[in-house]
């Protein structure tokens, strides 16, 4: 086995030097019992090429989003990655690393750390940024627990233009912790009146900008609402890219913001492994959840950085932690780090502009198609459309015409029978003109 | 000889780095972008004011920015990293590749489930390998790493105690030697935590844990016990355990951190279990990545497989369908969704092209190779270090510091020394029964020189301190990127983030 350097004389010596005659003497621990029966119905060793193809073909059954005119978003969002980006992510010393916890050796994934927390914090306007959790949506959940222990309240009020899988996370989440998830029922004409319902047993109000259905609004009201009641301001960001554009959550008075850095950090991957980017006020460090690097001095006095504040954290706490997360998403906040880092202050404002440049000229373009209404007035990369006609029925029919069209409500809200008709359309940079041309062209002939 | 000073601060290949944002060149960036659509903006008044703060640098200075982090970092793929209960192992490049495969790589979750019927047979196929390596009735996929896991299957355990009418039972009962996460995951649901001492042999002493389960009666839930234990020994009572605990009314959920010592050899089914995460980043090779990510199927007994989490997939007809609904069809008692999407697929595409390439013998080598390893190093280490405990240890062997007493030499000394040898620390001071522990996991796909030569290292160390040379460990380390950091200053006046004034940065680094 090609993984596997040991060699049959290597085995027989090493034995000798234990003392054993046998391998499975050193497993005489193991109950005999469940030795006997075990029994598995498996596959034996393959080569490299036996492997390469059978995942080949599995790979071969899916439509994917390089090869079709795809215009999904809904929280995953397919952006073009700088092939620099992938190449150095893909370094050994990166990518065979563990998590830093020698400082001396491992100054590389830190300093890197270091910088992406001064990324994230900058692009959402907050003060400081953790390592990273595992996706936005626990992120999201991870902001409904912290605001519970900042307030000392246990009651959050979700927006019904949050993404779906954000509430359903934080509601699993909470449930065994005498926490009310509150969520409003769907959103997509925005008239929620959130304002209205901030109360003074609120521990925090979530929201999401730009809205799962694509609208952008202005939640800075609402945190002034918020703060007058002690109330925190959640804000969620599916889409990053949007703040090379949009009004940061900072700007609005978040408290929180919380967010999915996938679009950011590479191929969508069926949706997962994605990074959640988690920012707050310097206020609430000592209740933040996750990682922490810092900067501190070696010995020599050279500058240097290294995990600090670990007494928020389950390795030293145990049941007092702050959360329980321990590995997060090293790997793909590097990635995200990187591609901000090529991008810089031009490249991310312009990525941003081409984005929402793109998609307004694909609202211009399906505003055009009999019978299809666009929902939100503003919007960065995405909007809602409501079709004649129940979108799920539709997208499969766009599929079968080689276009991935976009997301159907209903796939979240099966019970909501008013939104069968509405589907999410997003574009990205990577949509060419043709690709546009293509998805209206099928959309017509799938309508008529 | 003392190292020469240089202009430059760099030391040969030891090249400094400063932060991002000190290699400013204002409007530089290293993307280039198609021009733009003539469309009108739709931004309603919700553009942004001012700048962000971001740098801009070009291609190439980013490509040596990240190539000189990379270098101040031990890895894998540079040198043995035997650092206990991480279990870092090979990670093979053809996973890497088969996850860039643009069938995987280039799919989005919400693309029509008939348009992703080949994702559906990975994660099916992959959960198949998963149960059938275990015994167990079913896996929740969805758990992001190990942490997320023990969550998924506490969980699942509260909620079919729920279901049965007992929702007294509000206390989880853990041993001391556990790891940090399986307290704080209790905490989360709610539970109360009640631990149990190790015995003198390591282990869970069976007569402690009944005596604990008659003095909380009808209010335990569950026992959480990781085995092999975080001492590298095998719980050999593990299935009067799982028959104790039953009686008692409560699930057994085994920490499955340390399932790479024994796939392949048993199904923890036959002891008993109900619930086990699997750290596909662990047993099933699959890149650390720096700190994730990782991934934390769940296994699940037949009692508890109703309540796991959406999503799943589920075999119909020749295909497969996506159940990501908690409360209709499959999932009617599901517990809800504890990640968004379906996973984490890429996670799984490489844990999957692991198993495969491995083979069920070749899983069933690994364990061996592993325990082996670990056995062998305990033999050799014994000549200098003092084991905590009798052998045979499982795939990690663990020395406490007596072997230290007098010499005016710590654990932690050891460990930086070690770094000049060239090594990565194994784990120190876990677990905490253990005093000044070390624990040394060598992993399967270690070579015997490997082993000989960190055998070599660690034992002249251990003469060394006995030679009454405690002054010249700790100088150590002196030879890394960088010596011992101050984590006190850090912890004190915490700076996590870049300011253009909170950091003396250029100035410094170019010292």
């Amino acid at each position: 086995m090609r993984y596997l350097p040991l060699s049959e004389a290597n085995r027989r010596d090493m034995l000798a030097q234990i003392g054993v005659a046998s391998v499975d003497e050193l497993f005489r621990d193991l109950p005999k019992k469940a030795l006997a029966a075990a029994q598995f119905d498996l596959p034996r060793t393959m080569s490299e090429i036996e492997v390469e193809r059978a995942l080949g073909v599995m790979a071969a059954k899916n439509m994917n989003c390089a090869t079709s005119a795809a215009f999904l978003g809904c929280g995953n969002y397919r952006h073009h990655t700088p092939a620099s980006a992938d190449y150095l992510i893909q370094r050994g010393e990166f990518l065979t690393a563990y998590t830093p916890y020698q400082p001396e050796i491992s100054q590389g994934t830190l300093q890197a750390i270091f910088e992406f927390q001064t990324q994230v914090a900058l692009i959402t306007g907050m003060e400081i940024a953790n390592a990273s959790m595992y996706d936005g949506a626990t992120a999201c959940a991870e902001a409904v627990a912290m605001a519970c222990r900042v307030t000392k309240r246990s009651h959050a009020l979700v927006s019904g233009r949050v993404h779906p899988h954000y509430h359903d996370v934080a509601k699993t989440q909470m449930k065994f912790l005498d926490v009310n998830v509150e969520c409003l029922a769907p959103d997509p004409y925005g008239v929620e009146d959130l304002i209205g319902r901030v109360s003074p047993d609120l521990a925090c109000v979530v929201v999401q900008t730009p809205g799962f259905f694509g609208q952008l609004s202005d939640y800075t009201a609402l945190g002034e609402a918020c703060h007058k009641a002690g109330v925190l301001l959640v804000a969620c960001v599916t889409e990053p890219v949007s703040l090379g554009l949009v009004k940061s959550p900072g700007a609005m008075g978040a408290d929180i913001v919380v967010g999915e850095g996938q679009s950011l950090a590479g191929p969508m991957t069926f949706g997962g492994p994605g990074v959640g980017l988690f920012a707050t006020r310097e206020k609430f460090l000592r209740q933040m959840p996750g990682r922490l690097c810092g900067e501190t001095t070696d010995e020599d006095g050279r500058r240097g950085w290294v995990l600090t504040l670990s007494t928020r954290e389950q390795h030293i706490r145990r049941e007092k932690a702050t959360s329980n997360i321990c590995t997060n998403s090293g790997l793909i906040a590097l990635a995200f780090s990187v591609h901000m880092t090529l991008l810089g202050e031009a490249g991310f404002t312009r990525l941003a502009e081409l984005n929402h440049a793109t998609a307004c000229d694909l609202a211009d373009k399906l505003e055009g198609v009999k019978g299809v209404k666009l929902l939100p007035s503003a919007f960065f990369n995405e909007f809602t459309l409501a079709l004649p006609k129940p979108a799920a029925g539709v997208v499969e029919a766009l599929a079968k015409k080689g276009v991935l069209g976009g997301v159907p409500v209903s796939r979240f809200y099966p019970t909501y029978p008013e939104l069968a008709n509405l589907l999410v359309v997003c574009a990205t940079e990577t949509n060419s003109a043709e690709d546009q041309v293509k998805l209206v062209k099928a959309l017509n002939e799938v309508l008529s | 000889m003392t190292l020469p000073t240089t202009a430059s601060g760099h030391k040969g290949l030891q090249l400094e780095q400063g932060l991002i944002f000190e290699q400013d060149t204002p409007g530089m960036t290293a993307v280039d972008l198609p021009s733009l659509p003539t469309s009108k903006q739709r931004l309603g008044d919700m553009n942004r004011n001012g700048p962000i703060g971001l740098p801009g640098l070009s291609e190439p200075e980013v490509v040596r920015h990240y190539t000189r982090l990379s270098q101040k970092n031990y890895s894998i793929d540079s040198g043995f990293y035997p650092l206990g209960s991480c279990t870092m192992k090979h990670n093979p490049r053809l996973n890497e590749k088969m996850a860039r495969l643009p069938g995987f790589a280039e799919i989005h979750p919400f693309q029509p489930v008939s348009t992703a019927q080949g994702a559906m047979e990975l994660i099916d196929t992959c959960a198949r390998w998963l149960t059938e390596l275990t015994g167990m009735a079913a896996v929740a996929m969805s758990p992001a790493a190990g942490a997320h896991g023990e969550f998924c299957g506490l969980m699942c355990i509260h909620a079919a105690h729920d279901a049965n009418g007992q929702s007294q039972r509000k206390v989880i009962i853990v041993p001391e030697s556990a790891h940090g996460t399986n307290p704080a995951t209790a905490a989360l649901c709610g539970y109360t935590v009640e631990s149990i001492p190790a015995n003198a042999e390591g282990r869970v002493d069976i007569a402690d844990l009944r005596a604990k389960l008659k003095e909380h009666g009808d209010t335990v839930a569950a026992v959480m016990i990781t085995n092999p234990n975080t001492c590298g020994l095998f719980e050999r009572e593990c299935i009067e355990i799982a028959d104790a605990v039953h009686a008692a009314g409560a699930y057994f959920y085994m920490d499955g951190a340390n399932f790479n010592a024994i796939v392949g050899r048993l199904r923890i089914a036959d002891l008993g279990v109900d619930a086990m995460h699997i750290n596909l980043h662990k047993t099933f090779s699959t890149p650390h990545g720096g700190g994730g990510p990782g991934a934390g199927p769940t296994v699940l007994s037949a009692k508890l497989a109703p309540f796991a989490p959406v999503p799943m997939v589920v075999k119909a007809g020749e295909g497969y369908v996506s159940e990501e609904h908690a409360g209709y069809g499959t999932a009617k008692q599901a517990l809800g969704r504890m990640k968004g999407y379906h996973g984490q697929f890429g996670v799984f595409v490489r844990a999957l092209s692991y198993m495969m390439s491995m083979g069920v013998d070749g899983l069933k080598q690994a364990s061996g190779d592993a325990v082996l390893n670990a056995n062998y190093l305990m033999a050799r280490l014994s000549a200098e270090l003092t084991p905590a405990f009798a052998g045979p240890c499982m795939h990690e062997c663990v020395f406490d510091d007596r072997f230290l007493k007098g010499t005016g030499v710590t654990t932690l000394d050891i460990a930086k020394a070690l770094i000049d040898e060239g090594f990565h620390p194994p784990t120190m001071y876990f677990p905490l029964v253990v005093h000044g522990a070390l624990l040394i996991e060598p992993t399967e796909t270690e070579s015997k020189q490997a082993l000989d030569q960190f055998v070599t290292s660690l034992l002249s160390l251990a003469r060394k301190a006995k030679e009454g040379r405690a002054a010249e460990f700790q100088a150590a380390p002196q030879l890394s990127p960088r010596r011992r950091l101050d984590e006190t200053k850090a912890a004190r006046r915490p700076i996590l983030r870049w300011t253009p004034s909170a950091t003396d940065g250029a100035k410094q680094a170019a010292e």
